[in-house]
């Protein structure tokens, strides 16, 4: 057998898992930020990439600079979160919400509305834009929360490039859209400015799934692709949540590969569109 | 390399398998007269339209004997099982040999991408994994392949004189210089080999 490229040993890879949780460790110390129960296989390739682009010899050289430098370690922050999002993702999971919850959300007079991890805010603005069109935005409150500073201020803002329009108008229509999308923004130079009307009624806020309880009660809850990025544990203390913040019966829409299955909580959830992902808190 | 010759120590555990154009065809080919007592797991990437792919465990479990699934987020590695990555997310192997997906950008322009997934397996699996890349029309793999190698584990392509897109095979032939390379007939016969020198430790 040729030896190309050079084998590296256990021992190696021992030692490049024990670096990372090292920086991860460090990165709870000196910020709060807690990365510790996330998902390994995932985080490494985020943390490697991170370490090639900032451009540190050794992820304990990147340890050492980031506990010195917090401008640094708001540029990691940024590999270390992921700010995929794209308007109306997975329509048939926005279809489903508009024809199986909305009519259930109607009987309430007023709606609290949770979107867990929200990132750069496409989620918030298309379900803003479903509730508006179902005539339920002016009675809901919608708390957007996320742990990264830089997505919720872009959040916060509104505006999203140009060349995604054409995707999220596609995903708007096979959604169930009303309108013409065009109605909800305004073009100039290269970006899509999202009508600020729609978040009138949005609170964007820091929260992490990690280390903070719940803030509010809550009759909907989207938390969706933000799960796959946790382990069991974290997994189960986010779920932990959410069952808490629901009021009686309450919603809780995940990601389209995302489950409940393997968790602690599985039995406290029951499936009102399983292949959608739509759970609702199961009755006592 | 004779299939006669592999003595493996450790005795492979798991077997990833990546595909590309023509790979849906290749893959049944190598798996449809596996024994019905095979008990590795297999887990397998075919680059496909998000359509097709969302039918391949349905597809392949019309063929064959082991139990087929669509691997989802935090489900165990289970023995006599093939599992597939479902469309539009990454699937990575964590060290606790559970599945994890993730969306994070398209690796070789494939999400999910053979080289996430197998990188991912060479650290779970270490020595004990083998992985093999079939037939296709891109580069998606040939890293993977080259992380399995340098963890000790088993790295096997296909011949790509047979093979229907011979791009993604001679990519890695070229970066990595695998361990085998053979037909799609000889890596069902290693596969074999490989199972029952796992059943007998």
């Amino acid at each position: 057998m040729s030896a190309n490229p050079a084998p590296t040993s256990a021992a190696d890879d021992d030692q490049l898992h024990a670096d990372l949780a090292l920086l991860i460790n460090a990165i709870y110390r000196q910020y709060s930020y807690d990365f510790r129960d996330y998902a390994g296989a995932s985080q490494k390739r985020r943390v490697l990439h991170a370490l090639a682009q900032l451009q540190y010899p050794t992820i304990a050289a990147l340890q050492e600079a980031v506990v010195r430098e917090p401008e640094l370690f708001m540029r990691l922050l940024q590999y270390l979160t992921i700010p995929v999002s794209e308007m109306f993702r997975d329509p048939s999971f926005f279809l489903a919400l508009r024809q199986q919850v909305v009519p259930l959300l109607r009987t309430y007079p007023s709606l609290k509305i949770w979107i867990a991890g929200c990132s750069t805010g496409e989620e918030v603005y298309s379900l803003a834009i479903l509730l508006k069109e179902e005539g339920l935005l002016d009675r809901s409150m919608v708390y957007a929360t996320d742990i990264n500073p830089r997505s919720l201020s872009k959040a916060r803002q509104g505006i999203f490039p140009v060349a995604s329009i054409q995707g999220h108008t596609a995903n708007y229509q096979a959604a169930g859209g009303r309108q013409a999308f065009s109605d909800y923004y305004t073009a100039a130079y290269d970006g899509a400015i999202f009508d600020k009307s729609l978040r009138n009624n949005v609170t964007f806020a820091d929260h992490s799934l990690a280390t903070d309880s719940v803030f509010s009660e809550t009759q909907l809850i989207l938390c969706r692709n933000v799960l796959i990025y946790f382990n069991k544990k974290l997994q189960d203390r986010a779920l932990g949540l959410f069952h808490e913040s629901l009021s009686h019966r309450g919603f809780l829409g995940l990601g389209s590969k995302e489950s409940i299955d393997f968790s602690v909580y599985t039995a406290h959830f029951e499936a009102l569109d399983k292949p959608e992902r739509i759970f609702r808190k199961a009755g006592a | 390399m004779q299939v006669q010759q592999i003595v493996k120590s450790p005795p492979v555990e798991a077997v990833v398998i990546g595909a590309s154009a023509g790979g849906v065809h290749a893959l049944l080919a190598v798996l449809s007269k596996l024994p019905t007592n095979f008990l590795l797991p297999i887990i397998a990437v075919i680059h496909l339209p998000k359509e097709r792919s969302s039918r391949l465990a349905e597809v392949f479990q019309q063929r064959l004997a082991m139990s087929v699934q669509e691997a989802a987020d935090k489900q165990a590695i289970a023995p006599a099982t093939l599992y597939f990555a479902g469309s539009g997310y990454h699937l990575s192997i964590e060290l606790d040999r559970t599945f994890s997906l993730s969306c994070e950008d398209p690796v070789n322009y494939s999400r999910p991408s053979i080289d996430v997934l197998m990188a991912s397996a060479a650290d779970a699996y270490g020595a004990s994994l083998a992985g093999v890349l079939l037939t296709g029309a891109n580069v998606d793999g040939a890293a993977g392949l080259a992380r399995i190698k340098q963890r000790g584990g088993m790295t096997v392509v296909q011949d790509p004189a047979e093979a229907q897109v011979a791009t993604m095979p001679e990519a890695a032939i070229r970066k990595m210089k695998p361990n085998l390379v053979l037909t799609l007939d000889g890596i069902r016969q290693l596969l074999v080999e490989l199972d029952q020198n796992h059943a007998h430790t």
